[in-house]
């Protein structure tokens, strides 16, 4: 084979390649909306609807407590990890720590980004074995909040990063302290940031092996914070292994409801970091 | 009365820069906070782990558990084998079959395509990424599994419902490929434009610059990806509950069903809070998949900062 040949058929491979993923995309996504928009917009009202009392043998009611627990679960989670992750991202980044200590932090971070979701699970169950506790909508919280951390962290991070250095220089050659610089960076870098944290709430509101062992798959509606709850995520789980038909087809319905979300949560972090971009120094126009 | 409002003043700016360092001082005190909550999550999550699992470790020998294929909790044997296959089995296959795809189409976003396309196709992988994996599984279970059981299953002489570890493996490749893709084109768009133009002055074609240049350059951190996307397969847990069947045998065949360790987790967690060992011996399944996942995250970096120092131009 000469090199010209050569050349042809790994450029068309690559081509075949991208199209392909593009392909599976469009396959995943059109399969979920159609099949699941179907079922949604024959009925809209299953998801205001409270469960009946054998939801999940006979699919009476709607799934309300599902949309209810996710908002509960990941609202307050992505406040709580936005907090953290935002802190650390500053400590990495300013000048509070010194270059090694702030590698070595780095390192863990890296890490804890590549854990697995269900690890995070068991690891909330070993706390609420431990203080004997039991499965509740604030454990679910705590879970999705440790996992939403490093990757807000991450994006954070990089945002920070991207800042133009001469934000910094300016700000403490005007004689500001640290924190002030800091804020000033923070600023510099909001788009990036704002467009981080969505994502990170998109990656909440989509994962399940979290919320599985720690808020309690419960199947009525959400009573208090220490009282079991489900997500949306574990309910289509849930309802994808039923055996009855009418509860299997809500789980399209459902997943039509999750997909749309974290779908237009993407779109929105997107435009924000577009808009944004115009109102910072040295962002991009985009 | 002219001294007097000076001092005042300055009295004014002393106390707002007392209060300004007093600000950066609490802050200080936070961020630190902040920058160790990182490492104080990791130790947690190890030594929680840890303890947790000394009930079954102190009545079983690890090797005896790891090499026993007999898993049945109600009866106290606690036989790792059969997820440790099905596990391995599933990251293989997947990685086999997502990582080429991957790399190729890495290649595309970060050489191939311009402009417009470019910024569509890499936003319909970020897309791809997003997408939770409970929405995978539900999906494959109308499209992949009947495509697995009714056509590819027979054609290759095997009878199977189509729920098993090559569908799971199918499904896991489509859902890590995305993520190996962003980190691949990374680290091929963070190489300088003088290689390129280099490689392709002295006579190279496009392709042989990709081959031998960049690909080279590139090399540390689309291994990283790779081994990241490696952690990624292991420690899945949603789409193998949903697809692989969820018998606990060590498989067969690619097309049986069987067990990983993540599924392991889910499957027997019901009876997780009436049996101390069980409980015990799932939170030690969790302990492995941290222990392996973090080798492998370690390995990565580590694998990264060397072949940095040796494949660098």
């Amino acid at each position: 084979m000469d090199r010209y040949t050569e050349q042809r058929l790994f450029g068309a491979l690559a081509r075949a390649s991208a199209a392909l993923v593009v392909a599976v995309m469009v396959l995943v996504v059109a399969v979920t909306i159609v099949r699941g928009g179907i079922v949604f917009l024959t009925d809209p009202a299953i998801a205001i609807t409270p469960p009946g009392s054998r939801y999940m043998l006979e699919g009476d009611g709607g799934f309300l407590h599902a949309v209810l627990g996710s908002i509960f679960i990941v609202g307050p989670a992505t406040v709580v990890s936005m907090i953290l992750a935002v802190s650390t991202a500053i400590y990495l980044q300013s000048d509070y720590s010194s270059e090694r200590f702030s590698e070595v932090v780095n390192m863990f971070l890296n890490v804890l980004w590549g854990t697995p979701p269900i690890v995070y699970g068991v690891f909330v169950l070993t706390v609420i074995i431990a203080i004997g506790a039991r499965t509740s909508l604030f454990f679910g919280i705590v879970a999705i909040a440790i996992f939403q951390y490093p990757i807000m962290t991450r994006y954070t991070d990089e945002a920070l990063r991207s800042a133009p250095d001469t934000v910094k220089e300016a700000t403490y050659g005007l004689g500001a302290t640290r924190f002030e610089t800091a804020l000033m960076t923070l600023r510099a870098a909001l788009p990036g940031i704002i467009a981080g944290i969505i994502m990170g709430f998109a990656r909440g509101v989509g994962d399940a092996a979290t919320v599985l062992f720690t808020a309690g798959r419960s199947t009525n509606m959400p009573g208090g914070p220490f009282e079991p709850a489900t997500t949306l995520p574990v309910l289509i789980f849930d309802q994808a292994m039923s055996f009855n038909a009418e509860v299997r087809s809500h789980a399209y319905a459902a997943s039509f409801v999750l997909i749309i979300v974290v779908l237009g949560l993407i779109v929105v972090s997107k435009l924000l970091a577009g808009r944004y971009a115009r109102y910072t120094p040295g962002g991009r126009h985009s | 009365m002219g001294e007097s409002m000076e001092s005042q003043e300055s009295n004014a700016r002393g106390g707002r820069l007392g209060r300004r360092l007093r600000i950066e001082r609490l802050s200080s005190y936070w961020l630190g906070g902040a920058g160790y909550f990182a490492i104080g999550l990791f130790v947690l999550i190890v030594m929680s782990l840890v303890y947790q699992s000394l009930p079954l470790l102190s009545e079983y020998s690890v090797v005896q558990m790891l090499t026993s294929s007999n898993w049945d909790p109600a009866q106290n044997e606690f036989g790792f084998m059969p997820a440790i296959v099905g596990t391995i089995y599933v990251t293989a296959l997947s990685m086999l079959m997502g990582t080429p795809i991957a790399i190729l189409a890495a290649i595309y976003l970060a050489e191939y395509a311009e402009g417009r396309l470019k910024t569509l196709v890499s936003s319909f992988i970020d897309v791809l990424a997003a997408i939770p994996s409970v929405i995978f599984g539900l999906v494959a279970l109308i499209v992949v599994v009947p495509f697995v059981g009714n056509y590819l299953a027979p054609a290759v002489g095997s009878s199977a419902t189509g729920l098993g570890i090559f569908t799971v493996s199918l499904v896991m490749a489509i859902v890590v490929t995305p993520f190996m893709i962003s980190l691949s084109v990374e680290s091929l768009e963070a190489l300088p434009d003088e290689l390129r133009e280099t490689s392709l002055g002295v006579g190279a074609t496009k392709w042989e610059t990709i081959k031998l240049v960049l690909l080279r350059a590139a090399g540390p951190g689309i291994f990283s990806a790779i081994l990241l996307g490696f952690g990624r397969v292991f420690g899945a847990t949603i789409v193998p509950a949903m697809l692989i069947g969820g018998q606990t045998h060590v498989p067969s065949s690619p097309f049986a069903t069987g067990q990983t360790l993540p599924t392991l987790i889910v499957n027997d967690f019901g009876e997780l809070m009436s049996l101390p060992l069980t409980q015990s011996a799932l939170i030690f399944v969790g302990l492995m998949l941290v222990v392996v996942v973090w080798l492998f995250n370690f390995a990565a970096m580590l694998v990264r900062r060397r072949l940095q120092r040796r494949w660098q131009y």
